[in-house]
């Protein structure tokens, strides 16, 4: 059984169906990237299995255990899976080092002291440990996705959701988050994102999804999404991507 | 079928510069003068020379119908302004005449508004001044001001302790609704439905009822504590009922405002609603609503007024007795005085902190 394993999922807003029974395994230290057009359910991929979206039918497996549905502790799962969103979403009321630490501080995780440490080595790690105490307003876009990484490593989460994390960035700034999230990989970190950078998604990914109304239309890895795609949508996809000049 | 993307051919018109708005801007002006010397004459006339008032009212006077010259300027500039956009046109010099009409224009303006301005301050000195000064007699009366002025002001100092503490009490009694209003899931339901009925009564019901109830009634009904209040902390208690409903709306609207994907990013992480609330959520709404805050906190403290109903000693039930004994209104006079005082400065730091607000959007 994979590490995390997502069976049948379904999701709809109303009478629009967003996903319409997922399958997907992620192994332990692997990275999947999921790829797709705008409104094919990538986020809502992502923050159901965060379970910031309830769902409608199916199951999610964290290491075995199932974690979606009645009686499971949402609090205690978000521990495990981290989110980062496509903006940022840090506290604007709280100093860089105040949003990193406020989760492993209420929840008793470490006590201020240590989580205080342990924030401004994430921070170190990051190059923004200058930036400590200066407030979200102060930094860049760049500077303030980087922090939200830290902000959701602090939690130590056995698996890190990215949600277009560089989507919502000026063109000059995404290689400075996308180092980060390469840097992880390395590590180890167990991670899915969705996201519009290809050849980022080709460099990093252990497997490519191609998601299309909902459902995983074709997975493999990336040499072969990306070269020799077997389904004729995800041809037309990756087409359009290339005509934008983004492959 | 394609859409022709000519420029326009035809050419700017020539400036023209008509006579009548800087010839009406020296008649109003002309008017006005008319209007602040006779007023001027009749505050003069109408005092008995000797007095100190009469030197006061002199001085006044004079200052005025000297003053009101200073709208001959912009007046006359304007006149002459005109003059010289006719000879600039007369000489082709097209971007001279633009701008010597612009200047006409300007000044003709500035003259009649500030004549509209005059003409109003004349209009409320005539007022007080109709029917032989008793109008100023009945609401100013020296003799009567400076009588009450003191006893008036010292009976305030109940109306402020009252608007303090209830003001403190609110700022969490209302949070504290304004939380249960939004207790989320089944569980907070019947608590978020008893706190929307709350809200929704007691901002129904006039404060002035609430008072007289709280006022009245529970001393009536013998509860025990509540009935042994004194009429100024049963006061409090009906200002804090009604205003806890108010403000509760207004730290809903704030907590509404912030944007839920501050929510998300808080759960995310695993915090609880509880915690999102209170370590997120709050903090930001706080910030947000404080100048609506003390909008409301403004009309708190103008509300204290009425618990004269119930027999408590403030100012304006202080100013009544003066003013029933003397046939004249001039101490209620002072009670305006003073809630404008304490609430001009208010207003203005709400006014700076909406500015300091928009600036920081803005960037």
């Amino acid at each position: 059984m994979a590490f995390l394993e997502i069976n049948g999922l379904k999701k709809s807003y109303g009478e629009t169906q967003v996903l319409a029974g997922i399958d997907l395994a992620v192994e332990q230290h692997e990275v999947v990237c999921l790829i797709g057009a705008s409104g094919s359910g990538k986020s809502t991929l992502l923050r159901c299995i965060n379970q910031l979206e309830t769902i409608d039918e199916g199951t999610i497996r964290l290491d075995g255990d199932v974690v979606s549905g009645e009686g499971v502790d949402v609090n205690q799962l978000r521990r495990d899976i981290g989110i980062v969103f496509q903006s940022f979403n840090l506290f604007p009321h709280m100093s860089v080092v105040d949003n990193v630490t406020l989760a492993p501080r209420k929840l008793k995780q470490a006590t201020p002291d240590e989580a205080e440490r342990r924030a401004r080595e994430l921070l170190d790690r990051i190059g923004l440990s200058a930036r400590a105490d200066a407030f979200p307003d102060q930094l860049s876009g760049g500077q303030q996705q980087r922090v939200a990484i830290v902000r959701a490593l602090a939690m130590q989460p056995r698996v890190l959701l990215l949600d277009e994390i560089t989507s919502a960035l000026d063109p000059e700034l995404v290689a400075e988050v996308l180092d980060i999230v390469r840097e992880l990989a390395r590590d180890g970190l167990t991670m899915l994102l969705a996201t519009h950078e290809m050849s980022f998604a080709r460099e990093v990914a252990s497997s490519v999804c191609f998601l299309h109304q909902g459902r995983i239309l074709e997975q493999g890895p990336p040499e072969q999404i990306f070269t020799d795609p077997t389904e004729a949508r995800t041809k037309d996809f990756l087409q359009r991507i290339i005509e934008a000049g983004r492959l | 079928m394609t859409v022709a993307l000519e420029p326009r051919t035809t050419a700017r018109p020539l400036p023209t510069c008509k006579v009548a708005l800087p010839a009406a801007g020296l008649v109003v002006v002309l008017v006005t003068i008319a209007l602040v010397w006779g007023t001027a004459w009749r505050l003069l006339s109408a005092t008995a020379a000797g007095t100190s008032w009469h030197l006061f009212y002199l001085v006044v006077g004079l200052l005025a119908a000297v003053g009101v010259l200073a709208l001959l300027r912009p007046a006359l500039h304007s006149l002459a302004e005109r003059g010289r956009a006719g000879t600039a046109l007369g000489s082709q010099d097209l971007q001279a005449a633009r701008i010597h009409r612009s200047r006409c224009y300007t000044s003709a303006w500035v003259a009649m508004g500030w004549s509209a301005a005059a003409v109003l301050v004349v209009a409320v000195v005539s007022f007080l001044l109709a029917n032989d000064h008793a109008v100023q007699k009945t609401f100013l009366s020296p003799e009567m001001l400076s009588q009450s002025w003191w006893e008036t002001t010292k009976a305030f100092r109940t109306n402020v302790f009252i608007a303090v503490v209830a003001e403190v009490i609110v700022l969490v009694w209302g949070l504290l609704l304004a939380v249960a209003r939004s207790a989320p899931g089944r569980a907070g339901r019947p608590v978020a439905f008893l706190a929307r009925i709350y809200i929704d009564a007691f901002r129904a019901v006039p404060g002035i009822i609430v008072i007289y109830l709280i006022g009245f009634g529970l001393p009536l009904a013998g509860v025990p504590v509540l009935s042994s209040m004194s009429p100024t902390w049963s006061a409090i208690f009906a200002l804090t009922l009604t205003y806890g409903a108010y403000v509760a709306e207004v730290y809903r609207s704030g907590i509404e405002s912030i944007h839920p994907s501050q929510n998300a990013a808080a759960r995310s992480l695993g915090l609880s609603h509880g915690q999102t609330l209170r370590s997120v959520i709050v903090p930001q709404a706080v910030r947000r609503v404080v100048p609506p805050l003390l909008n409301d906190f403004i009309g708190l403290q103008k509300d204290t007024a009425l618990v004269m109903v119930i027999g408590t000693v403030d100012a304006f039930t202080q100013a009544k007795i003066y003013a029933s004994n003397y046939f004249n209104l001039s101490s209620v006079t002072v009670v305006a005085l003073l809630f404008v005082l304490i609430t001009i400065p208010q207003t203005r730091f709400v006014d700076r902190l909406i500015e300091r607000d928009q600036r920081r959007q803005g960037r």
